[in-house]
């Protein structure tokens, strides 16, 4: 049977089908999946995409965490399902306390769109397997609340548990510690502010989001050889 | 009961508040010269049908924790008055 990722679309998300299309270029099928939705059919991933759901009315993803989407999603990840935020994803899953911490406003209340240079921090995550810690990926950002933070207990357990995945290179956003992503306790989810979606092909002017995206579906059981 | 709420919702202590930065570092060029300690939060208010003062409380209260604000960056403060009843 083929890999089927479930693409997480609120009101207001738009980075849904850069998601689906990299999913298929890499070999596997994917399905849009509504907020409204109780359930995530067959899915084997799940990507949260990036966008501004619901608006981000009151804080981003304070009002998307309560879509009936989310209760299969968290089922999902307690069950073990590789899940993956991006941008506004990793605010939503923040939002749905399935990752620590929160994400705010950018310290200069710069909005940042651009290529940023992401270290790889852990190589042990559904979304990192595939890359080798110290690698510099060139992955753009686009978001004005991706200034992570969190309180100095979680973030120490972030570092003593390899849980922060990424590090910006040049901090953009005033993140702590420069975290540019982490995965949460079994490292099945994953949330980050990079958009590893939008850097598979060479139009785009990066190939460095496909190690991370075919991680994510090797973590889903695609174990046909990915297309490099 | 009716009662009217108003929730103040700002940033914890020790989280930057670069919109409250930006509006102090802005202030002088105006010519308002003394005014430090500037953050910006964000009031919500609404009506609540509650039977008494201390139920409207522990509502507003888990409304507050749960979806107003994100207890990991911010805090609230939460005032409620029995409503004025409009005369008919």
């Amino acid at each position: 049977m083929a890999t089927n990722v479930a693409v997480i679309r609120f009101p207001g998300t738009n980075c849904e089908f850069d998601v689906v299309e990299v999913v298929q270029q890499l070999g596997a099928q994917a399905q849009i999946v509504f907020h409204d939705e109780p359930s995530l059919g067959n899915a084997d991933a799940v990507v949260i995409a990036g966008g501004f759901a619901h608006g981000d009315y009151l804080r981003p993803g304070a009002i998307a965490r309560f879509s009936p989407v989310m209760e299969a999603v968290a089922s999902f990840a307690q069950s073990g399902g590789p899940v993956v935020g991006i941008c506004n994803g990793f605010q939503v899953l923040t939002e749905a306390h399935l990752l620590p911490g929160a994400l705010q406003k950018n310290a200069g209340l710069k909005f940042r769109c651009g290529f940023t240079n992401l270290r790889v921090e852990s190589s042990n995550s559904v979304l990192t397997s595939e890359a080798q810690v110290g690698d510099i990926l060139s992955i753009p950002i686009n978001h004005f609340e991706g200034n992570y933070t969190c309180s100095s207990e979680t973030l120490a357990e972030l570092q003593g548990e390899d849980r922060v995945l990424f590090r910006y290179v040049t901090n953009p956003n005033g993140s702590v510690d420069d975290i540019a992503g982490i995965c949460n306790e079994g490292r099945n989810v994953v949330g980050l502010m990079p958009h590893p979606e939008r850097a598979c092909h060479d139009l785009l002017g990066s190939r460095d989001g496909i190690v991370l995206m075919s991680s994510l579906l090797r973590a889903a059981g695609l174990n046909a050889g990915v297309p490099t | 009961m009716m009662f009217d709420v108003v929730v103040e919702v700002r940033l914890r202590a020790g989280i930057a508040d670069p919109q409250g930065a930006t509006i102090e570092r802005a202030l002088p060029a105006l010519g308002f010269d003394g005014v430090t300690g500037v953050s910006v939060g964000k009031s919500i208010r609404f009506s609540l049908q509650a039977a008494d003062e201390s139920a409207a409380h522990a509502v507003v209260t888990d409304l507050c924790h749960r979806f107003l604000t994100n207890p990991v960056i911010e805090d609230s403060e939460i005032s409620l008055h029995p409503a004025e009843v409009a005369a008919h």
